[in-house]
């Protein structure tokens, strides 16, 4: 408890227990080859650290986003978060209960309820030999919901309505909708079992913009209607902008730094943060000045000793090669860098 | 836009399901390809056109082969009707296509003998589809040292040929049971040989497809919902591995018919009784050189044409599945 | 109209690309027309399947079978090149119109060496000894930004990360020196951060080559950093053309208007996007008149039959009703 107490006072959140609490998640991936190949080239096994120990969480109601490059691990956290993956240490606690711990279906079923998944792809996420209906019935019918088939039929037209589809729809096949409209019936589907979370793997990145916007004004209105609470992942600095109550930033399998989403975006801290954010094309045209974005993502199999990202950091000095660093309190959340800590950190150009 | 539905409209009664995936056949890319490849079309109605001959032999043909009692040996090996032989024999119309040493009518034994080998090619195509899809489904879907076990298995299959297995099966049983039981048996035995030698193909292809539709995110969707594996497999994953099955099962009827007509060449298969096309091309090659070519000749020609359609409608069927083709 | 001494580096005339199917005929690109100018970048934007890329592979004489165009003209320096015959294009492609792809690793061949595929292309086009075509070849690789291009010229595609690729893949379009460059999304599949350095990229080595591009993209920020003049498409039609500040803070048409509503931006209200409802009509059913009229906000009985061409408003061409009455009124009122 002193543990818990110790973290509210860090983060200045002083609210009740979260709706999700992530403790040191961890997920690393055997990624070696084969036994043979192994024995004949003398190498020995090596590890994808995937995702390697990170905090989070996230309030009732809210909207919290991971984001970062490919390869950062911002997937593996959603999949560890609703079960897809076991971790290989760490917590993730659901309303107080360790859901990571669960390891038989029975025991997870109560939380399945709760929480759902909404994909990327709205073309591989429909089963293409399903009916509609069927689809958004699935919850409903493995988790016994509704008995009475007419019942069920009647609850699905109701879902296909609230994300703006008509009852009907429901006797068509997914080939028969656009992109935007089958993220919409994977939302519907997700939403079929009354769930108060849901994690949504990068719902929009497969549409085009004028259907994103449909979308993602779609799932503010259903926050706020139903009072859900997201985890969103994303790639999108300006999606997740305009989504978000918090953003977590992601770089290599750690979390660099979270805060309320007008900290991260206007007063970035973390030299990954800003340099992610000065990656974005100007829209507006406003000339705003920029810092050239140097390097690439290194491997996540040898991922740089230290702060994972202090070959491509103007900062980086000794400590940050050798020494990993530790989350600090910053305002309204954390961050992890030296620099930060040393005072090091020159004042950001604001746009 | 809030117009009342009743629930039964959403979705529609078994009936009108029926008819929409008639029309949807219909209208699909699969009935065009095939209304626009002539080959296949020519395939299909040679198939049909053999597999009804074979399916009605006991009514339509013209003489009952199967009843050993009609067999009069004065009909003994007649020429084909038209055809008169070295010894100034000529043929009659009431045997079209000649008779053999038995003087059994060759068009009515290549019927009978269409239908032993359809009888033995569908049975094992079957059993082995049902085999090697059960296996390939769990392999990939389950994985790990469950899917090891099962490919090693499909490995060491792969290197025992079918006629190995007939034999050795053939050999077990012949020990084991009593002769008369035996020769009844021996269609059994065939099909389990001919099906041991076949599961593979399916077990991999099956196990290769499950792979791919497992790693798409509708099966992940199932997975959260949290449908009970077997039910995700059944459910989700079978009914988009089915395409392939098709294909191969196709092809495997094709491949089972000529290794039935194989090993009954070879006296392992069908006995004389229920003579196959195999048996009948083994009975007829004892008589090639004495000039009485036909006995050999129409059944092997019935057993090229039964085998280059199938083929050719499995190799279309192929291209028509493969959206990549398309 | 342009100058006739000045006269552009390409010209597009009413393009009309056709692919047949058993269900009739689609119409997948419609009456497009439009111009680069020498050294200019012209971005082309659309949401997938507004026939951006289909436009772009006709020019260059890519277009995939059974699509064809049907009508209209493509005119590169005063020649005509969508009927020239299979050489004589391959010839074109190779010393004046470059290529780049949107997936680098699909347009590397994976079993030679970065080297031997930009040498060969060099060799191809121009009579270098193999010493010189090599060295031309490591000047393109330092040239594209890639470091110690003296050891990586041997290594293969693989040994690439997918930014650098694609510099790989800008300097085999360079290697010919090509007038003109069309990048069918260059940058949709990299991060943010590598999309950034191949935007500067690309700007740099067109101002120093002289190369004009047609820069083929969804993604309106790119072309806001990049372009110099922007064309939007929507259902095979050209909604507006003109310079880019333009077209970005000042949309005419109605579908721009609320395709830039639409993109989330870093500044101002979070509360709710523009909404465009609907989605773009699949190309068998394009609806007459404007095809833009279901989603419209401002549409009126003439979109409904009557299909508006570009034409001249402020400093962009807009093919849009509103303006037209507009005009007719300013007109009557004057």
């Amino acid at each position: 408890m002193a543990d818990a107490a110790r973290a509210t006072q860090v983060t200045g959140l002083d609210n009740a227990a979260p709706h999700l609490r992530v403790r040191d998640l961890a997920k690393y991936f055997d990624v070696s080859p084969p036994f043979i190949t192994r024995a004949l080239q003398g190498s020995g096994r090596s590890t994808l650290r995937a995702v390697d120990g990170i905090d989070f969480q996230i309030e009732t109601g809210k909207t919290f986003s991971l984001v970062g490059e490919s390869g950062c691990g911002k997937s593996t956290v959603a999949r560890l978060v609703v079960g897809l993956y076991t971790p290989t240490k760490g917590q993730v606690e659901f309303d107080g209960v360790d859901i990571a711990g669960l390891t038989t279906r029975r025991a997870m079923e109560p939380v399945r309820r709760r929480m759902q998944m909404i994909f990327q792809d709205p073309y591989a996420s429909l089963n293409p030999r399903w009916r509609v209906a069927d689809i958004v019935a699935e919850p409903i019918r493995t988790h016994g919901l509704i008995d009475d088939n007419r019942a069920v039929l009647r609850r699905v037209g109701e879902l296909l309505e609230q994300v703006r589809l008509s009852p009907q729809d429901g006797e068509k096949f997914p080939h028969e909708f656009s992109g935007g409209q089958r993220q919409r019936i994977s939302i519907a589907r997700a939403l079929a079992s009354n769930p108060e979370f849901l994690v949504c793997d990068e719902p929009t990145s497969a549409l085009d913009v004028s259907v994103q916007a449909q979308i993602l004004n779609l799932m503010k209105d259903l926050q706020r209607e139903l009072g859900l609470t997201y985890l969103f992942i994303s790639h999108d600095l300006a999606v997740v902008y305009h989504i978000s109550d918090y953003v977590g930033v992601m770089y290599l399998g750690r979390l660099v730094e979270w805060a309320p989403a007008e900290e991260v975006f206007h007063n970035p801290q973390h030299p990954y943060t800003r340099m992610l954010l000065d990656a974005i094309p100007d829209l507006e045209m406003s000339g705003r000045p920029r810092q050239a974005v140097a390097g690439e993502v290194p491997s996540p199999i040898h991922p740089p000793s230290g702060c994972h990202f202090h070959p491509r950091c103007p900062l980086a000095n000794d400590r940050c090669r050798a020494e990993v660093p530790k989350a600090l309190p910053r305002t309204g959340g954390q961050v992890a860098c030296h620099a930060v800590e040393e005072n090091r950190l020159p004042a950001r150009v604001q746009p | 836009m809030a117009v009342q539905v009743h629930p039964n409209e959403i979705v529609p009664s078994f009936g009108r399901r029926v008819v929409d995936s008639v029309h949807r056949f219909f209208d699909g890319d699969v009935f065009h390809s095939f209304r626009s490849s002539p080959v296949a079309m020519i395939a299909f109605a040679v198939t049909m056109l053999l597999f009804f001959l074979a399916a009605f032999a006991p009514w339509i043909a013209p003489h009952n082969t199967d009843d050993v009692s009609t067999l009069n040996l004065m009909n003994a090996r007649l020429p084909p009707f038209g055809v008169t032989d070295d010894f100034g024999t000529e043929g009659v119309a009431d045997f079209l296509l000649g008779t053999d040493d038995q003087g059994r009518d060759i068009l009515s034994a290549i019927m009978f003998g269409l239908l032993v080998s359809l009888e033995v090619g569908f049975a094992s195509v079957i059993l082995a589809a049902v085999v090697g899809t059960v296996l390939g489904l769990i392999s990939g879907y389950v994985g790990g040292k469950l899917d090891s076990v099962i490919m090693r298995i499909a490995d060491v299959q792969l290197t025992f040929p079918a006629i190995l297995i007939a034999l050795l099966i053939d050999g077990i049983v012949a020990g084991l049971l009593p002769r008369a039981l035996h020769e009844e048996l021996k269609i059994y035995v065939l099909v389990l040989a001919i099906a041991a030698s076949q599961w593979v193909n399916f077990a991999r292809t099956v196990r290769g497809s499950t792979l791919v539709e497992k790693g798409k995110e509708y099966v992940q969707a199932a997975k959260v919902i949290g449908v009970h594996p077997a039910l995700i497999m059944i459910r989700h994953v079978l009914p988009n591995v089915t395409g392939p099955v098709l294909v191969i099962g196709t092809l495997s009827l094709a491949l089972a018919v000529l290794t039935e007509a194989t090993l009954s060449f070879l006296g392992v298969g069908l006995p004389v009784t229920r003579p196959s096309l195999g048996t009948l091309i083994r009975i007829g090659q004892q008589y090639i050189f004495s000039g009485e070519w036909w006995m050999t000749i129409y059944p092997s020609l019935a057993l090229v044409i039964l085998v280059l359609a199938v083929n050719l409608l499995g190799d279309w069927l192929r291209d028509a599945l493969n959206p990549k083709l398309r | 109209m342009a100058d006739i001494k000045n006269r552009p580096l390409l010209e597009v005339r009413d393009l009309r690309i056709e692919f047949p199917t058993r269900r009739g005929t689609l119409v997948a690109v419609d009456g497009v027309s439009f111009d680069i100018a020498e050294g200019e970048v012209l971005g082309v934007v659309g949401e997938s399947g507004a026939g951006k890329s289909l436009t772009g592979a006709s020019i260059i004489g890519l277009l995939e079978p059974p699509g064809r165009i049907a009508s209209g003209q493509v005119i590169l320096n005063g020649r005509r090149i969508d009927n020239l015959p299979y050489e004589e294009m391959r010839h074109v492609r190779g010393h004046d119109i470059g290529m780049v792809f949107q997936d680098p690793l699909t347009s590397l061949n994976p079993l030679y060496s970065v080297g031997r595929q930009l040498i060969e292309t060099i060799q191809t086009h121009s009579d270098l000894s193999d010493q010189a075509a090599r060295k031309r070849a490591i000047e393109l690789l330092g040239e594209v930004g890639i470091p110690s291009p003296k050891v990586r010229i041997d290594q293969y595609p693989h040994q690439f990360s997918g930014g650098m690729r694609q510099r790989v893949v800008i300097a085999l379009a360079l290697c010919v020196n090509p007038r003109l460059i069309i990048a069918d999304e260059p940058t949709t599949a990299l991060d943010v951060s590598i999309q950034a350095q191949i935007i500067t990229l690309l700007k740099r080595l067109c101002s120093e080559h002289g190369a004009a591009v047609m820069l083929i993209t969804h993604d309106m920020g790119v072309i806001a950093e990049t372009a110099n003049r922007v064309a939007v498409m929507y259902a095979g039609r050209l909604a507006e053309i003109g310079p880019v500040d333009e077209v970005i803070k000042r949309a005419k048409h109605p579908y721009t208007d609320g395709l830039m509503g639409s993109i989330p931006k870093l500044s101002g209200a979070t509360e709710r996007l523009v909404q465009i409802e609907g989605s773009m009509p699949r190309l068998t059913e394009i609806p007459n008149g404007c095809a833009f009229n279901p989603r419209c906000p401002k549409v009126f009985a003439r979109c409904m039959d009557e299909r508006p061409d570009l034409t001249h408003v402020g400093r962009s061409e807009v093919a849009c009703w509103l303006y037209d009455q507009q005009m007719e009124r300013t007109g009557s009122d004057g």
